[in-house]
């Protein structure tokens, strides 16, 4: 008989940052989703090299819940300098897999829990001989003793370890001999004694894979087209341009000549990274660049030029915790507001909100298209929590549809007319039509500019002539209102409805999930992009009460909502926020939720 | 038909004009645009192939008096070097052509000229130098000397800037100072300049006749001409032509172009190596102790890669690529994304 905790645990591993534990962690969850039971790890590190403590939580949920979960149940112990804390965060009922010299006594000793006690460092002097080595190897010792204690086989153990390691195939076996002296040291010790138990499942994770945003992003531009991407480093988004730059090797490369069908510059700041898009995408090329809140910030400048001068660029922004450097290993939607209007003066930018790794590698491949259908800025906002943490995925599906280049004149067109207007609405949308330099003709070039311009972008300070343009850019603005990706709903005809966006989804799910047990149902909206389609209004004007649910103190979808909603919606949308740092979880929505819905009913 | 004259690729010297100037009666800018129009003119530029890119400031408005039917882009303050960067590697057949002033590349954008220069991204970067704001009524620059005299009496107490010489430092391969009176010096620099393929650097003393043109201003028309020491005349012959005139044994330095082209820099009263950048630096710092303005090519390095070569790019310029170029196939698709249970 399956026990209450068999295939819904939370696995908490608390290590030294540089200790490399990563690979210990990405096997031991790989291993778990092998036997069919989907994982979600959820990495919370330190902006440090080495040194500081990190945790790494692997949540092993049977109903496929992927946001985080405030419960620890398993507890790998190896940083005797959070030791404490660590104990004291597992729940009761709990195990502690711990290295045996830490001290159990006092505010360690609970008698609510169970003590694995295991001598990682003596054993790691013992069987591993390499010095380099060992520590990662005294990592892999905790996966054998915990695959022994909750029941991953070793054939799984070594699958797992078989990918972690398949660009290093001769690292599996010394991984390996780690992993067999941890269950050796496990059966020989511990007669199972908690509850904790994995139980090979069908159905849940058949046909899907472990993928990170970012490197789902990466695919996204390669499938989408791009060629020119510019980036300076930051966390959390240097592993898109990383697995954009590994993937151009492999896939952009002749193999004869070795030349490039791409080009990617580190540049010196992310101010000079968006100029070489705006030149790149003025120019004709498919361009990008990722960044993270502090970019953005640099980015303003050349956002606002691509705006009025109307240049195609992508923007990818993994954000962060900010303000300011803030924390930047820890995760937040923050950047929502400031990149919708991102640039000084009268700014609306579209804004693409993926939750998910298919619409990382969707939306990446949308937002070029965007970018040259509307010919202006496309900002994508992941985050941290979908960026670099691992999710399960189905597979990416292969792009049908050929590129939007939109609304291009070549040589041949521009012969069918005497003259032509850059800034023309020609076709009643507000999208003008554009030709790129090298086009071989004599009325192909224009005159961009940043300053006031004319239909021809003649130089002009005519108040008509301005306000016209400003007025033109906000028709456009309209127009990408349908195109850009459409809200999904979930709705049951209730009361109260719930809007979230980008990986607040996840706690959404479960979150409802843990309401209607409750008997309570609400329903759900989630906004994927920026400028809010009709439906958003639609589906406030179905509810007496909408609760914007986001991971920003100041609420700032909410914000946006209140200012554009019709004004008789407004009073009817209220506002939940959640900002440690770390991902959202379902209590942070259900427990406000309840009390604000207590005091409505009191009220 | 009358007898037109053209240049080499046919067309008349019209084409490489553009609107009427819209800066002051006199400004050095506008001399240099005269000489920009013969320049592009003789060397044969196809003006859908130039991308003329500028900054912000009185220097970079000057993209829009010159070859009208070529693509403009008057982009951000000291932020040109990153979008012409952007441009060249989208399209590497056009002909990037950047103009920029003393404080759009001293100021706001030294960062961005400083990185322009160690990528070696090729295009032609000119530096219409007047050592004030102009646009903004005459605030000194980053590249006005110390004890040089603002129109209102003030005078600057700051180090100046030398462009070329921290070009030089940063490793540029072709750098060259000019003055915007001398069109004999300026037009086959600037030739040379759309020849080489590299980052070339033109720092042009360009005086502001409004703010920055009386006595006490280093950046003056008649304290230029008084100081000015040209290392040797320039001569620049495009790459159709053949080098027809004789000249003394060692009284010419040859400079040959990937194109073919040729620079040839006649010697004056001293001996200059421009392919010695020790040198380069030692005559830049001598001669402003003594304060000697030196022009000419300063120094040029025609071996190096520039840019694209170094990011081994595929020559088809990267606008020109479809999906079949960029999209992975369907079968290394399904390997990458396999389920992995």
């Amino acid at each position: 008989m399956p026990g209450r905790s068999t295939n819904d645990f939370t696995i908490r591993v608390a290590t030294v940052n540089g200790s490399g534990s990563q690979s210990s962690n990405l096997t031991l969850s790989n291993a778990i989703f092998r036997l069919g039971v989907p994982v979600a790890p959820k990495n919370v590190f330190p902006s440090n090299i080495e040194g500081l403590p990190t945790w790494f939580d692997v949540r092993i949920t049977s109903k496929g819940y992927k946001c985080r979960t405030r419960d620890v149940d398993v507890l790998v112990a190896l940083n005797q300098v959070t030791w404490r804390d660590d104990v004291a965060g597992v729940k009761p009922g709990g195990a502690i897999v711990h290295e045996s010299t830490y001290p159990v006594s006092g505010e360690t000793q609970r008698d609510d829990v169970t003590y694995y006690p295991v001598p990682f460092s003596e054993l790691g002097k013992k069987h591993f001989e390499n010095g380099d080595l060992r520590k990662y190897l005294v990592n892999m010792l905790y996966v054998g003793v915990l695959g022994e204690l909750i029941g991953i086989d070793e054939a799984t153990i070594e699958a797992a370890i078989k990918t972690q390691f398949r660009t290093k195939p001769a690292a599996v076996e010394a991984n390996m001999s780690a992993v067999r002296l941890g269950i050796a040291y496990a059966r020989e010790h511990f007669p199972k004694q908690d509850e904790f138990r994995l139980q090979r499942m069908t159905g849940k994770t058949d046909g899907t894979l472990f993928m990170d945003g970012n490197r789902a992003a990466a695919l996204g531009c390669v499938m989408g087209g791009c060629t020119v991407a510019a980036w300076y480093p930051i966390t959390p988004s240097s592993s898109l341009c990383e697995s954009f730059i590994a993937l151009a090797e492999k896939y952009r490369t002749d193999p004869k000549t070795g030349e490039k069908r791409v080009v990617i510059v580190q540049a010196e700041d992310e101010l000079a990274a968006a100029g070489v898009v705006f030149g790149a995408g003025w120019a004709g090329a498919r361009a990008m660049t990722s960044t993270s809140g502090p970019g953005i910030s640099l980015m303003a400048e050349y956002a606002g030029f691509g705006y009025y001068a109307e240049i195609p660029g992508v923007i990818f922004d993994v954000q962060r915790a900010g303000p300011s450097t803030g924390l930047p290993t820890r995760t937040m939607q923050g950047d929502v507001a400031f990149a919708y209007t991102l640039s000084h003066g009268d700014t609306k930018h579209v804004v693409l909100l993926p939750a998910t790794v298919e619409e990382a590698y969707s939306f990446a491949m949308d937002a070029f298209d965007l970018a040259e259908r509307f010919q202006t800025p496309i900002f994508v906002l992941s985050d941290l929590d979908l960026g670099m943490n691992s999710w399960m995925t189905p597979p990416l599906p292969y792009p049908e549809k050929p590129f939007d280049r939109g609304k291009v004149l070549s040589a041949d067109d521009l012969s069918k007319f005497d003259s032509w207007g850059r800034y023309r609405d020609v076709d009643g949308d507000g999208i003008p039509y554009r030709t790129i330099p090298g086009t071989n003709h004599g009325n192909a070039g224009f005159f961009t500019r940043g300053t006031g311009h004319d239909e021809y972008s003649r130089y002009s300070e005519d108040p008509q002539t301005w306000k016209g343009g400003l007025d033109r850019l906000v028709r456009k603005h309209d127009a990408a209102r349908a195109r850009v990706p459409q809200p999904v709903s979930d709705e049951n005809g209730n009361a109260v409805g719930l809007i979230a966006y980008g990986t607040t989804h996840h706690a959404i799910a479960e979150a409802r999930d843990i309401l209607r047990d409750d008997g309570i149902n609400v329903d759900y909206l989630r906004v994927r992009a920026l400028p809010l389609a009709a439906d958003v209004a639609a589906f406030v004007e179905r509810h007496e009460r909408v609760y914007v649910v986001e991971q920003n103190r100041d609420g700032q979808l909410y914000g946006i909502m209140r200012t554009e909603l019709p004004a008789h919606l407004v009073e009817r949308v209220f506002s939940i926020r959640h900002y440690n740092g770390v991902p959202i979880d379902a209590y942070a929505v259900v427990d406000p939720l309840l009390s604000a819905l207590r005091m409505a009913s009191v009220s | 038909m009358s007898a037109t004259h053209v240049n080499i690729i046919g067309l008349p010297r019209d084409v490489y004009k553009g609107l009427p100037t819209t800066l002051c009666a006199g400004c050095g800018h506008n001399s240099i645009t005269n000489h920009l129009i013969k320049a592009l003119y003789e060397f044969g530029v196809e003006p859908h192939r130039l991308a003329k890119m500028s900054g912000i400031g009185c220097s970079s408005k000057t993209p829009a008096y010159f070859v009208e039917q070529a693509h403009g882009y008057n982009g951000l303050h000291g932020r040109m070097p990153s979008a012409a960067t952007g441009a060249k590697l989208a399209n590497r057949e056009l002909l990037v052509l950047g103009i920029s002033g003393d404080g759009d590349t001293a100021s706001i954008g030294l960062g961005q000229f400083c990185h322009m220069i160690r990528r070696n991204l090729d295009c032609a970067y000119l530096i219409e130098n007047n050592g004030c704001y102009g646009l903004t009524k005459g605030q000194f620059s980053a590249t006005a000397d110390v004890g040089s005299k603002q129109k209102n009496g003030k005078v600057n107490d700051y180090s100046a800037i030398d462009l070329c010489g921290l070009a030089i430092e940063l490793g540029a391969t072709f750098v060259a100072r000019s003055f915007s009176g001398d069109g004999k010096q300026l037009v086959p620099l600037l030739e040379a300049a759309f020849a080489h393929r590299g980052a070339a650097i033109l720092d042009i003393v360009s005086p502001c006749v409004t703010f920055n043109d009386h006595v006490g201003s280093t950046k003056s028309y008649a304290y230029v001409k008084e100081h000015e020491i040209a290392l040797h005349a320039p001569d620049f012959i495009i790459a159709s032509k053949e080098i027809t005139a004789d000249y003394e044994p060692g009284t010419v330095k040859d400079i040959v172009f990937d194109d073919g082209s040729h620079v040839l820099l006649r010697k004056l009263d001293r001996e200059y190596d421009p392919n010695d950048r020790l040198g380069a630096l030692n005559v830049i710092h001598e001669t402003r102790d003594r304060g000697e303005l030196v022009t000419g090519l300063l120094f040029i390095d025609t071996t190096a890669d520039d840019l694209c070569a170094r990011e081994r790019m595929t020559k088809t310029p990267l606008v020109r690529l479809r999906e079949e170029d960029l999209r992975i196939s369907r079968e290394d698709w399904s390997a990458l994304t396999a389920p992995q249970a």
